[in-house]
Order: structure tokens, then C-alpha cells, then sequence
């Protein structure tokens, strides 16, 4: 089965006033979309919305051709959304972390698979250090080390980017295509300008009227 | 029923609807809320061991009532609105939480002024006082709820979740507060009930029930206008409206 | 894509039609979760318990050391004292979550929300209201609780205290999205907790008149069931909203 992420005519209100209007998305497997506008323009509403969070819209989501209120508990088993905030409870080990993570996407517990998704994001060393003694960046990587350990077809981040050193942003670059390329589909903003591929594709928010998917 | 939650979809046909109801409620409200007090302060028996200081009653009961359908109606508007996202039905119970407020607060008062000539007091806790008074706070929290958020969508959800939990738990409350104070009088009045009252004590008093609940309907209607207009004051027929206006 | 190897190869991109089972692996997960964190930030589980003893030191000095008095009115005390300490804790329940963003994620997780929320639920009755349940009888020796009342009284309170923690957490799914909730929580959750305190109050009480005890108990019971079915709902919902706030 491939992968389909369909919106027809979405549009969202907070408020009185449209963030955005008219809105049809067609996503499939091997893509990365990238979700551009300026800030305000409703890049986090529609992350939330496409991750079946918010359902506070008008329109229609379907996931691969069924509705999406009828198949959200499949959709959710495929998606892997990365929010503004990593995630990572200051008080917990990254191990300790990563195996509520684990746990809630029902993986059954495995310290190896743990460990080797830290090591991938050069977190060994780190593994039994509370979060809180952990960088900014050390922590987003805690979170991004999702991405391994609970592998799953559609990536929805928000931010992803963000506190992370140049060699990191350029592994994860790496990592989004190559997701893209096994059959993945990423979901992504980011302020960070992604370097050009064939899977790169573009949707522009703003300007509060109707929107058009390129 | 579809047609008429359809129906209700549109502030617009509210709005020309409410408009073509709300005087015959004001006019029902008038001329019962008249007759009931008239009939009741002054034409209605005096009681046998009260004297005239029941008459308050004419107020208190009411007004209790009231209080409580009101907050029922919070809920099923708040129901309404989060499960058919009709936003009528959420305008109607933001006007209608400080009115419940105030009913209560009615309630509240007649009450304490009933208890100085009949327990010598103006408070007692009493069973049913003090389930009046558990209603205001339930009643405060809704209005300082939805007050509270930054988004009025959130704020809507959240008041109407309020509501709900508060209407199942009212019962609760209302019996156990009965259980805690047992030496209530009995109920003063039912509607389905054998009236503990004669008839001329209890007609002038389900008169000014229903002239409490014209009234209420009325004045909801009318804030839920305003409200309409608040809200949509960036929609095109609201403007035109405006303009006819001018 | 030179640069990534090792366990990335092994990765397939396959979509499946249905979610994963292990409700009980997920619910299992987050208990674990909470109690160590809670067990990490011990003055958390501490902080109510001493309040709960100030509280009850504070009534003597302002009404008076009498015994007599003191014991006429010490399961009301006790029973408002500890309610008050257990409300204390609830903002805190889902705001840590909530700030650092992984309650985002418990509402992305294939498994009901409701189940992962009473789990979270259980936890804060395990380290608040538990134990204020087990330090109560020591606080009423303080207060000349009559004797006969003290097992009533750590019974009652364990009971209605599951109670108020299911309906604190409504209260608390509700506020968690505002940044100042403390005191608005207070005034929502409190008109709430009345019937339990009624019930859990009058089951001292009667024990102390050495009536049957057992009619308290059972209603405090049923209190409890009704919680358990509507709350976690009403705390799934609300959690709902506030993440959208």
C-alpha cells in the first residue's frame, strides 16, 4: 500500500479571521513538502491540522482515499510528528525518554534499538544524563532520534531545525531525502532553506485569501 | 429536527427569526410577570403561619427555577455546539451565563431576605440555599472560564465542557446537600406534583414562573442578537444591515 | 546519502493498514513514566503532605487548643485540609507536559487519550492522595479525633480522594493551555468536590457516633465509579482544547 495524503478545500478560522482558504493538497510517497510563509500564516495550524490534531477545520483529509475521520487510528500508526517543543522530559535520561516513546507507539521495549538510534544522532555518551543537563540542540536531537526508533512512513515536523549545530542540519537534510527516497513522505517547516532536490516541493501560506498548492 | 439544526447554521435566519419572536415574549413576559405579582402580593391569602412574609416567594421561586433550567440549557447549548459546531447555540450561552448568574444571585437574596422574619437570620444553611449558593460558584466558574482564554474558540469548547461536567454533577451535588441537611422544609412546589399550597396561593406563583421564563427567553434573545452582530461584524449582511441602518 | 548507515538501512518506509495493539504496554509505559519523574522531584510529593500539617497546626492557634471543641470538629478539618492539599498538586498535572510538548504527543498516539489521562490520573492519586490518606490518622491524634474513627477516616479518604483527583483533572486538562490557571482551577474543581467531601466528612463522622459507616463508604464508592467513567473523558476532551488554546 502506498501513501496518500489528500486535503480538498481546507480551510481553517481562528478566530474570525482565515488563515487560510481553498486549500488542496495531494501528497504522496516520496516527497518532501515543505510549508513556507511568513510567520502568523498559519504554518503550525496546518502542520496540526494534517497531523490530525486540530479538527477545528472546514474541508475534507483523506488518508490514502478514506476519510480521515473514519481512518485516524491508521493514520496516526503511520505518522511521526515532531512538534515546536522536542518533547523530552528534563528529568528523564535520553534512554529513559526514548522508552516512553517507544512504549506509546507500541514497540516493545529495546534497550539496543534505543541506543542505536542515540548513537546515529551522536548521543552516546550522553545516554544516562538527565535532559535538563543536555543542550538545546542535544535535546531536539533526543527527539529527533525518533525518527529511527519508531519508523514510520510519514514524518509531519514542525521546526525540526531548530538549536541544531551545521553537521547536524545537514544529516538531518540528508536523512529527510533519504526517507523520501525509501518510500517515506516528510511533512516539514522549517526557516532553514533545504538544499533543492527532485523530492523538494513547495506549499506558500499568507496573505489570509486562497491559497495555491505548486 | 435536521432542517431546523440546519436552519440554525445561519446567524442570518436567527437574526430575522428572533426578531420576529422576541416582542411576543417581552409582551407574554409583561402581562404575566403583572398579573402574578398583582395577584400575588396583593390578592393572594395570606399564609396561616408566615403571614404576608411568604409572598417573596413570588420572587424566590421563580427565580430558582430559573437558576437551575438555566444552567441546564448551558449545557445542552454547549453540547449543540460541540457536536454540530453551531455557533448560534454558542452566542446564546455566552449571554446566557452571567443571566443564570444573576437569577442565582436573585434566588440567593430573596432568600436571605425570606429568612429574617422567618428563622431570624439572613443566612441559614440551608439545604437549599446552600445548593443555590454551590450553583453561583458553578455558575462563576463557567463565566471566569471562558474569560480566561486568549482564543474565543478555545474559550467557547472549554465553557462548554464545563457546563456539562457541572450538569451531571448538579444532581449530585443537590442530593447530597439534601442528605447533609435534612431538616429542610419540604419542596415548596412541583409542577407535576400534589401542590402543598391551596390553589390561590400557587396559581398567581406558576404565572410568575412563566412570566420568568418569557422574560428569560426574551432577554436571551435580545443579547444573542447583539451578540450575532458583535461576532459577524465582518460579514457582508451584517454590514448592509448597518447600512440600511444609516 | 553517503552518510547515514548502520540500523538506517534496515528501515522500510512500509504503510500499515492498522495501528499496533498495546493499550496496556502504552498505559503501563506512562504510569512507569510519571512515577519516576514524580520520584525524581521529591519535594512535589512532599509539598502537599506538609501543607496538609501546617494546615491542620494552623486551627488550633486560631480557634482554640480545646480538646472537646477540637474533636467535634476535626473530620470536617481533616477532610477540607487534606482536599485542599490534594488540589494544591493538580496544576500541576499536565503543565510540565504540556510545556515541554510531549503532551502533543500522548494526543498523537493511536491509543484512546482517556486511557493514557487515567493513567497519569493514577499516578498523582498514588503520590498525593494516598498518602495524604495514610498521614491523616496521624493528624487527627493531633486534632483528639475520637478513637474508632481513625481507620474510617484513612479509608474515607483514600476512597474520595481517587474521586478528587479524577475531578481535579478535568479542572486541570482545562487550565492547562493558560498561563496563570492556579486559582481559576480552584474555583472550577472546588464546587465539584463537594458531594465527596459531604460523604467522606460524614463517614468520620458517623464512625464517630458509632453509627454504620458502611452506607458513607459505599456512596464515596459509587462516587468514584462515576468518576471513572465520565472523567477521563471529560479530561480527554479538555486536553483536546487546551492543546489548541
Amino acid at each position: 500500500m502506498s501513501l496518500r495524503l489528500q486535503a480538498r478545500n481546507l480551510a481553517c478560522e481562528r478566530d474570525d479571521r482565515w488563515l487560510f482558504r481553498g486549500l488542496d493538497l495531494d501528497i504522496r510517497a516520496g516527497e518532501i513538502v515543505r510549508v513556507e510563509g511568513p510567520n502568523g500564516s498559519g504554518k503550525t495550524t496546518l502542520l496540526k491540522i494534517l497531523s490530525g490534531q486540530l479538527a477545528d477545520y472546514e474541508g475534507e483529509l483523506f488518508w490514502n482515499e478514506q476519510p480521515m475521520r473514519k481512518s485516524r487510528d491508521a493514520f496516526l500508526a503511520n505518522l511521526l510528528y515532531l512538534g515546536h517543543a522536542p518533547g523530552v522530559k528534563a528529568a528523564l535520561t535520553p534512554l529513559e525518554n526514548l522508552a516512553w516513546y517507544q512504549a506509546l507507539a507500541g514497540h516493545a521495549p529495546s534497550e539496543k534499538t534505543r541506543m542505536s538510534a542515540l548513537e546515529e544522532l551522536g548521543l552516546v555518551g550522553f545516554e544516562d544524563v538527565p535532559a535538563a543537563q543536555l543542550s538545546a540542540g542535544q535535546q531536539r536531537r533526543v527527539a529527533l532520534a525518533r525518527l529511527s526508533l519508531t519508523p514510520r512512513p510519514l514524518w509531519v515536523l514542525d521546526e525540526p531545525f531548530t538549536a541544531i549545530d551545521r553537521d547536524g542540519v545537514a544529516a538531518l537534510e540528508r536523512r529527510l531525502v533519504e526517507h523520501a527516497r525509501r518510500g517515506g513522505c516528510v511533512l516539514v517547516t522549517t526557516h532553514h532553506e533545504l538544499t533543492p532536490c527532485a523530492e523538494l516541493r513547495r506549499i506558500r501560506l499568507g496573505g489570509g485569501g486562497a491559497n495555491a498548492g505548486i | 429536527m435536521w432542517a431546523f439544526l440546519n436552519k440554525l447554521r445561519s446567524p442570518k435566519w436567527f437574526y430575522t427569526i428572533s426578531a420576529r419572536l422576541q416582542p411576543w415574549f417581552w409582551a407574554a413576559a409583561l402581562i404575566l410577570i403583572v398579573t402574578g405579582s398583582v395577584w400575588g402580593l396583593a390578592f393572594a391569602p395570606a399564609d396561616y403561619q408566615q403571614g404576608n412574609s411568604f409572598r417573596i416567594i413570588y420572587v424566590h421561586v421563580p427565580a430558582a427555577f430559573l437558576a437551575q433550567s438555566i444552567f441546564v440549557s448551558l449545557a445542552v447549548t454547549g453540547l449543540v455546539f460541540m457536536v454540530w459546531k453551531i455557533k448560534i447555540a454558542d452566542m446564546a450561552a455566552t449571554v446566557m451565563a452571567p443571566l443564570g448568574a444573576a437569577m442565582t444571585f436573585v434566588a440567593l437574596f430573596s432568600g436571605a431576605v425570606w429568612g429574617v422574619p422567618t428563622w431570624g437570620t439572613w443566612w441559614m444553611w440551608d439545604a437549599r440555599l446552600t445548593s443555590m449558593l454551590i450553583l453561583l460558584f458553578l455558575y462563576l466558574g463557567v463565566i471566569a472560564l471562558r474569560g480566561a482564554f486568549a482564543s474565543r474558540d478555545s474559550a467557547s469548547r472549554a465553557a462548554s465542557v464545563l457546563a456539562m461536567v457541572g450538569v451531571i454533577n448538579i444532581p449530585i451535588i443537590k442530593y447530597s446537600v439534601d442528605w447533609w441537611y435534612t431538616l429542610h422544609q419540604p419542596a415548596t412546589f412541583t409542577v407535576t406534583g400534589r401542590a402543598a399550597m391551596p390553589m390561590e396561593m400557587w396559581l398567581p406563583l406558576l404565572i410568575m414562573v412563566l412570566g420568568f421564563y418569557c422574560f428569560f427567553i426574551a432577554l436571551t434573545l435580545m443579547r444573542t442578537r447583539s451578540e450575532i452582530l458583535r461576532r459577524e461584524s465582518s460579514k457582508r449582511w451584517v454590514r448592509e444591515l448597518a447600512e440600511e441602518a444609516n | 546519502m553517503p552518510a547515514s548507515e548502520g540500523a538506517l538501512g534496515k528501515e522500510e518506509a512500509v504503510v500499515r493498514a492498522e495501528p499496533r495493539g498495546g493499550l496496556a504496554v502504552a498505559v503501563w509505559a506512562t504510569l512507569k513514566r510519571d512515577l519516576l519523574l514524580l520520584l525524581r522531584r521529591r519535594s512535589e510529593v512532599l509539598n502537599p503532605l506538609v501543607f496538609f500539617a501546617i494546615v491542620i497546626t494552623l486551627f488550633p492557634i486560631g480557634i482554640s487548643p480545646d480538646p472537646a471543641l477540637l474533636a467535634a470538629i476535626a473530620p470536617g478539618l481533616l477532610w477540607v485540609a487534606a482536599l485542599l492539599a490534594a488540589l494544591l498538586s493538580l496544576d500541576s498535572l499536565f503543565r510540565a507536559d504540556y510545556d515541554d510538548g510531549s503532551l502533543e504527543q500522548l494526543l498523537l498516539t493511536p491509543q484512546p487519550l482517556a486511557m493514557l489521562a487515567l493513567a497519569k490520573v493514577a499516578v498523582h492519586w498514588l503520590l498525593t492522595g494516598l498518602p495524604l490518606a495514610l498521614m491523616a490518622p496521624v493528624l487527627g491524634i493531633m486534632l483528639a479525633l475520637p478513637a474508632g474513627s481513625y481507620l474510617v477516616l484513612a479509608v474515607s479518604l483514600a476512597l474520595g480522594s481517587a474521586s478528587l483527583s479524577l475531578i481535579g483533572a478535568i479542572g486541570a486538562a482545562l487550565t492547562v493551555g493558560l498561563s496563570r490557571g492556579g486559582v481559576l482551577l480552584s474555583l472550577l474543581v472546588l464546587p465539584l468536590y463537594i458531594p465527596v467531601l459531604i460523604f467522606g466528612a460524614g463517614a468520620v463522622q458517623a464512625a464517630i457516633f458509632g453509627d454504620s459507616v458502611l452506607a458513607h463508604l459505599a456512596i464515596l464508592g459509587a462516587l468514584l465509579a462515576l468518576a471513572l467513567i465520565f472523567a477521563p473523558l471529560a479530561i480527554a476532551a479538555s486536553l483536546r482544547i487546551s492543546i489548541n488554546g
